[in-house]
C-alpha cells in the first residue's frame, strides 16, 4: 500500500456556465517529484486552487484527504497551516522590501507583537543556504534576477515548513542554467522528504525529473503516468495530452484561390522595457486575402505581443523589422493608425481590455468608429441605434435590448459585441485573439460561421488559438510560436495536434 | 395604483439617478420649514444660485476630470490668480472687458494644457501634478497681489457678472418679463427633448415608461422649472451668473452626451485600455478635459472677482474641494466613466443651499464645516451602496 500524502477524490468545480473540473481524482506519494500535465485550460490551475483554499470548501464538491485526514480549507492559510505552498508563475514577491523581509512576511519572527529583526536575519540566512542562494539577505528583492527570485519564494515556503510544495511553471520565465539549477534543488528537496507537485508546460523537464505524472484533458484526469514503469516519455504524455478526437464542430468552407499577401512581417522583433527582454524574437510571417492562418503555442508564448506590437503598439515596445501592409512598408504609431490601415484586434481579455462593461451594446458596439455614426462629431442617436441593432440581430447577441449593459451579458454575447465592435470598422485584416476561449460550443460555432462568411467576404484572419483543435479545424495554414520566435509553419494537410505540441513545448 | 406602483419601481430602478434630486428636495423643503419660508423667498434663492455659480462651473469640468480617472487641485489659486490677472489687467491697464474675458479663459487653457502634459505625457499622477500647481498658483496669486493688496475693481459690466441681473425688458405685475420668457422657453424646449426622445424610443420598441408617468413626470419638472423662475422673476430675475451656469451646462451637457468627444471621455473613463484599443487618443483626451477644466476655472475666477467686485490675496482657498465635494454629491464614482454634467450642478446647490440654510439658522461654522462633510459621506455611501446593488 502506497503512502499517500495527498489524495483528492471526485473533484468537481463550476465556474458560471463552465465545468471546470469533472470528478478529477488526483494521488500524491509522500517524497514524491509529481508533474500536472495539461493544455492550457485543461484544469491544473484550477485543481491547485481548489487544493490551496483559494476556493473554499463548499465551493467545490469531492474530498481532499491530506495526510489521511479529510481536509477543509476554508481560506489559503489554512493550508499553509498543514505544511501546503503554492508558488505561482507570477510571483507573489515586494520588490521593494529585502530578501529577509519578504521569507517572513506574514509569519514574523517576534517577540509579544515586536519584531526581532536581528533574528529574522540570521533565520533568513539558514533558509537562504537551504536553497543554496548566495545573496546577503538585505538586497532588496528587485535586484535579484527571476532566478534567484524564485529560490527567495522556495526559501520562503520553507520558513513555514512546508511538506507539499507545488510549483505552477516555475521555469517558464527562466533561461537554462536557472531551470537547471531549479530543478537540482527540487530534486534536493525531495531528498529531504519534500513532497513536490510541479505544473510544466515543458516536457524534457517533466522526462527528466518527475517520478509521475498525470495528465488533465478538459477537466479531467486522462491517467497518471509512471516514471518506473517508463511511461513518463515525451510521445506517450503528447498523446494523451491531445488525445481529444476532433469533432465536427467546424463549418466548411469551399476551397477557393487565395489573393496577395496583404501582411507580411519580417525579421520582426519587439522589445519590452519593463520586463527587460524580448517578447518577440525575428519573427517572419505573411497572410494572404481570403485566408485563416493560426497562431498556435502555449500561454506566454508571445502570441499575444505580436499582434499588439503590429496593431499600433499600446504597449510601447521596442520594434525593429518591416511591416508591410498591402505591398506597401507601414509604420504604425497609434491604434488608431491601425485601423485606419484596416486592421482590426478583438482581444483575449474582452473584460480586462476588450469592453466598456459599464456601458450598453450601443455604446461599445461604435466606440471604435464613432465617426461611423457622427456628423461633424455630432452622435447621430438613431444611426447608433440601426448599427448595434443590425449587429445584434446578425451576430444573434442574445440581450434584453441594445441598452443592456454589457457588463450583464454572458461571456458568448460579450464576446460577440467585442467581434461586432470590430466589424463595424470594416477591416481587411482581422486578428482574433483567443476567439472562443471561456464561451459555450454553441456560440463557438457561431463565432466559426462568422469567421467563414467573413473570408467570403474577402477578410483575411490572424487567428490566435490555445485549442488545437479550433486551430486546425480553422486555419488554412499554422504558425507555431514558443518563447517569442515562431518555431515552425505546417500546413493543414500534413499538421496533426503532436506535431503542433511539438514545436510549442520546445 | 398601478401608476403608484410603476413610479415606486421606477424611483427603485433610478435610485441612484434621482436619489440626489429626492436629497435636495428635502434639505430645501426642512430648511423653508424651519426658517418659516424665509429660505424658499425670492431673494434668498436668487442669493444661493448666486453664490453656487462659481463654485458649480467647476464642479462641471471636475466631473469630468473625476471620470477620466484623475484630479485637479490646483483650481481653486488658479481661479483666484486668473481673477487677480483680470482684475489687474481692467484696473491697471485698462484693457476692455470684451478683450479681458477671453485672454483670461486662453490663459486658463494653456494652464490647463500644461497640466495635461505633466499627466499624460509624463506619467505624474494627477493629485501630485495639481497639488504642484496649486503651491504655485497660491503663490503667483501672493505675488501679483503683493504690491497693491485687495485690487478693486471698478468697472460695472465686468461686475454684473457677478451681481447683475438680466434686464427686465418690462414689468408685468411687478414680474420680471425676460426672466418669465426664458423660464417658459426653458420648460417648452425640455418638453420637447422629451417627447422627441420618448417617440424615438418608441419607433425602435424601446422598453418606455407608461404614458401617464411620463406625464407626470413631465409635469413635475415643468412646475419646479416655472416655480424657481417665478420665485426669481418676483425679486430681480435671472441673475447673469445664472445664464452662464446654464449656458455652460448647457454646453458641456451636449457635449458629453452628444458629441464624439464626449464619448470618448466616457470610454477613457469606463476603460482606459480598451479605449486605447479601440484607436481612441487617451493622451488627447487626456489634455482636452485638463485643459477645459482649467477654462472652466478660469470662468470661475472672473465669477467670484465680479461677485466680491475685487480681487483678494486668499480668492480661491479650497475652491478645489469645494468643487470635489459637488462633483461627488453630484454622483460622479472615482472608479470612473461614471458622473453626469447635470449631477455635478445638483450637487454644487446642495453644498450650498445647506451653508445658506444653516446661516439662515444661525448655526455655528463649526458645526456647519460637521454637517457638510456628514452631507458628503452620505451622498458617497449612499452610491456605494446602491452600486453594489445594481
Amino acid at each position: 500500500m502506497a503512502d499517500y500524502i495527498l489524495e483528492m477524490h471526485d473533484i468537481t468545480k463550476t465556474f458560471p456556465g463552465v465545468k471546470a473540473l469533472s470528478r478529477v481524482n488526483f494521488k500524491v506519494e509522500k517524497g514524491e517529484i509529481h508533474c500536472l500535465i495539461g493544455e492550457n485550460g485543461a484544469g491544473k490551475s484550477t485543481l491547485m486552487k481548489v487544493l490551496s483554499g483559494v476556493y473554499p470548501h463548499g465551493e467545490y464538491e469531492g474530498d481532499i484527504v491530506y495526510q489521511g485526514k479529510i481536509q477543509q480549507f476554508n481560506k489559503i492559510s489554512d493550508s499553509v497551516d498543514v505544511g501546503i505552498s503554492i508558488i505561482y508563475q507570477e510571483l507573489a514577491l515586494f520588490p521593494d522590501l529585502s530578501v529577509y523581509e519578504n521569507i517572513y512576511i506574514g509569519n514574523e519572527v517576534k517577540h509579544g507583537g515586536v519584531i526581532n529583526w536581528n533574528q529574522t536575519i540570521v533565520k533568513a540566512k539558514q533558509m537562504l543556504d537551504k536553497v543554496k542562494l548566495k545573496v546577503n539577505p538585505e538586497v532588496l528583492i528587485k535586484d535579484l534576477g527571476v532566478g534567484r527570485q524564485q529560490l527567495v519564494e522556495i526559501a520562503k515556503a520553507l520558513s513555514k515548513h512546508v511538506k507539499l510544495l507545488i510549483l505552477d511553471e516555475p521555469t517558464a520565465a527562466l533561461n537554462e542554467d536557472d531551470s537547471e539549477n531549479l530543478l537540482e534543488l527540487i530534486k534536493a528537496l525531495k531528498s529531504e522528504g519534500i513532497t513536490c507537485i510541479m505544473i510544466s508546460h515543458k516536457l524534457k523537464e517533466v522526462v527528466a525529473i518527475a517520478d509521475k505524472a498525470t495528465v488533465l484533458r478538459d477537466g479531467q484526469t486522462i491517467c497518471t503516468l509512471d516514471a518506473k514503469k517508463g511511461e513518463v516519455e515525451e510521445r506517450t504524455i503528447i498523446k494523451h495530452m491531445v488525445g481529444r478526437e476532433i469533432n465536427d464542430i467546424y463549418p466548411k468552407r469551399p476551397d477557393k484561390q487565395m489573393g496577395d499577401n496583404v501582411l507580411e512581417v519580417h525579421n520582426w522583433s519587439a522589445y519590452d522595457a519593463q520586463l527587460g527582454r524580448y517578447v518577440v524574437k525575428k519573427a517572419d510571417f505573411h497572410l494572404r486575402k481570403g485566408e485563416i492562418i493560426g497562431l498556435a503555442g502555449l500561454m506566454g508564448s508571445g502570441r499575444t505581443e505580436l499582434a499588439l506590437s503590429i496593431f499600433g503598439n499600446p504597449k510601447n515596445y521596442k520594434l525593429s523589422g518591416d511591416l508591410v501592409i498591402n505591398g506597401q512598408p507601414k509604420k504604425l504609431k497609434h491604434t488608431s493608425d491601425a485601423i485606419k490601415e484596416g486592421l482590426a484586434y478583438v482581444t483575449e481579455d474582452r473584460k480586462g481590455n476588450g469592453l466598456f462593461l459599464i456601458q450598453d451594446i450601443t455604446h461599445n458596439v461604435s466606440a471604435a468608429k464613432l465617426n461611423g455614426v457622427a456628423n461633424k462629431g455630432i452622435i447621430n442617436d438613431n444611426e447608433e441605434i440601426k448599427v448595434a441593432e443590425h449587429y445584434k440581430q446578425s451576430l444573434h447577441i442574445k440581450a434584453s435590448s441594445i441598452e443592456q449593459l454589457v457588463g450583464k451579458l454572458s461571456g458568448g454575447n460579450q464576446q460577440k459585441v467585442s467581434l461586432g465592435k470590430w466589424l463595424f470598422v470594416t477591416p481587411n485584416v482581422l486578428i482574433l485573439d483567443e476567439p472562443t476561449r471561456g464561451i459555450d460550443v454553441g456560440a463557438k460555432f457561431e463565432i466559426y460561421s462568422v469567421m467563414n462568411t467573413l473570408i467570403d467576404q474577402g477578410l483575411s484572419i490572424i487567428m490566435i488559438s490555445s485549442e488545437l483543435g479550433e486551430v486546425l479545424g480553422m486555419s488554412d495554414r499554422i504558425y507555431v510560436m514558443a518563447e517569442g520566435e515562431i518555431k515552425g509553419e505546417v500546413s493543414t494537410d500534413d499538421a496533426n495536434q503532436e506535431k503542433i505540441m511539438e514545436l510549442a513545448t520546445q | 395604483m398601478k401608476i403608484l406602483h410603476e413610479a415606486g419601481t421606477l424611483i427603485k430602478d433610478n435610485i441612484r439617478d434621482y436619489g440626489m434630486y429626492i436629497a435636495l428636495f428635502v434639505i430645501m423643503l426642512t430648511f423653508n420649514v424651519m426658517t418659516n419660508g424665509m429660505f424658499m423667498s425670492s431673494r434668498n434663492i436668487s442669493n444661493l444660485l448666486d453664490s453656487a455659480g462659481y463654485i458649480a462651473v467647476l464642479a462641471v469640468g471636475m466631473t469630468l476630470v473625476i471620470v477620466i480617472r484623475h484630479i485637479d487641485l490646483s483650481v481653486g489659486y488658479v481661479a483666484g490668480f486668473l481673477g487677480a490677472i483680470a482684475a489687474i489687467l481692467l484696473m491697471q491697464h485698462g484693457l476692455p472687458v470684451y478683450i479681458v474675458i477671453p485672454v483670461i479663459l486662453l490663459l486658463g487653457i494653456i494652464i490647463g494644457l500644461f497640466n495635461g502634459f505633466l499627466i499624460a505625457q509624463l506619467g505624474i499622477p494627477a493629485f501630485v501634478a495639481s497639488l504642484a500647481g496649486m503651491l504655485i498658483f497660491r503663490g503667483a496669486l501672493l505675488q501679483v497681489t503683493e504690491g497693491t493688496g485687495t485690487i478693486i475693481v471698478q468697472n460695472s459690466t465686468f461686475n454684473a457678472l457677478g451681481n447683475g441681473f438680466i434686464p427686465s425688458l418690462t414689468q408685468l405685475n411687478d414680474l420680471h418679463l425676460l426672466t418669465l420668457i426664458v423660464g417658459i422657453l426653458g420648460i417648452v424646449t425640455y418638453i420637447y427633448g422629451e417627447v422627441k426622445t420618448r417617440y424615438d424610443k418608441l419607433k425602435y420598441n424601446f422598453e418606455v415608461v407608461s404614458l401617464s408617468i411620463f406625464i407626470l413626470k413631465l409635469f413635475f419638472v415643468s412646475v419646479i422649472i416655472g416655480y424657481i423662475t417665478w420665485i426669481l422673476a418676483g425679486y430681480n430675475g435671472f441673475s447673469w451668473t445664472v445664464m452662464i451656469v446654464l449656458l455652460v451646462t448647457m454646453i458641456y451637457h451636449f457635449i458629453s452626451n452628444k458629441t464624439v468627444l464626449g464619448r470618448q471621455i466616457y470610454a477613457v473613463g469606463s476603460n482606459p485600455e480598451a479605449a486605447h484599443l479601440s484607436g481612441i487618443n487617451v493622451k488627447k483626451i487626456t489634455y482636452i478635459v485638463m485643459a477645459s477644466m482649467s477654462m472652466l476655472a478660469a470662468l470661475s475666477g472672473i465669477l467670484y472677482t465680479a461677485r466680491l467686485q475685487s480681487a483678494t490675496t486668499t480668492a480661491g482657498m479650497l475652491f478645489e474641494l469645494d468643487a470635489i465635494a459637488a462633483a461627488y454629491v453630484g454622483g460622479v464614482s472615482s472608479a470612473g466613466g461614471v458622473g453626469k454634467v447635470s449631477g455635478a450642478i445638483i450637487g454644487a446647490i446642495v453644498m450650498a443651499s445647506l451653508t445658506n440654510g444653516m446661516n439662515l439658522l444661525g448655526v455655528g461654522i463649526s458645526y456647519q464645516y460637521m454637517i457638510r462633510g456628514g452631507v458628503l459621506a452620505g451622498a458617497v455611501i449612499f452610491d456605494v451602496l446602491t452600486r453594489k446593488k445594481s
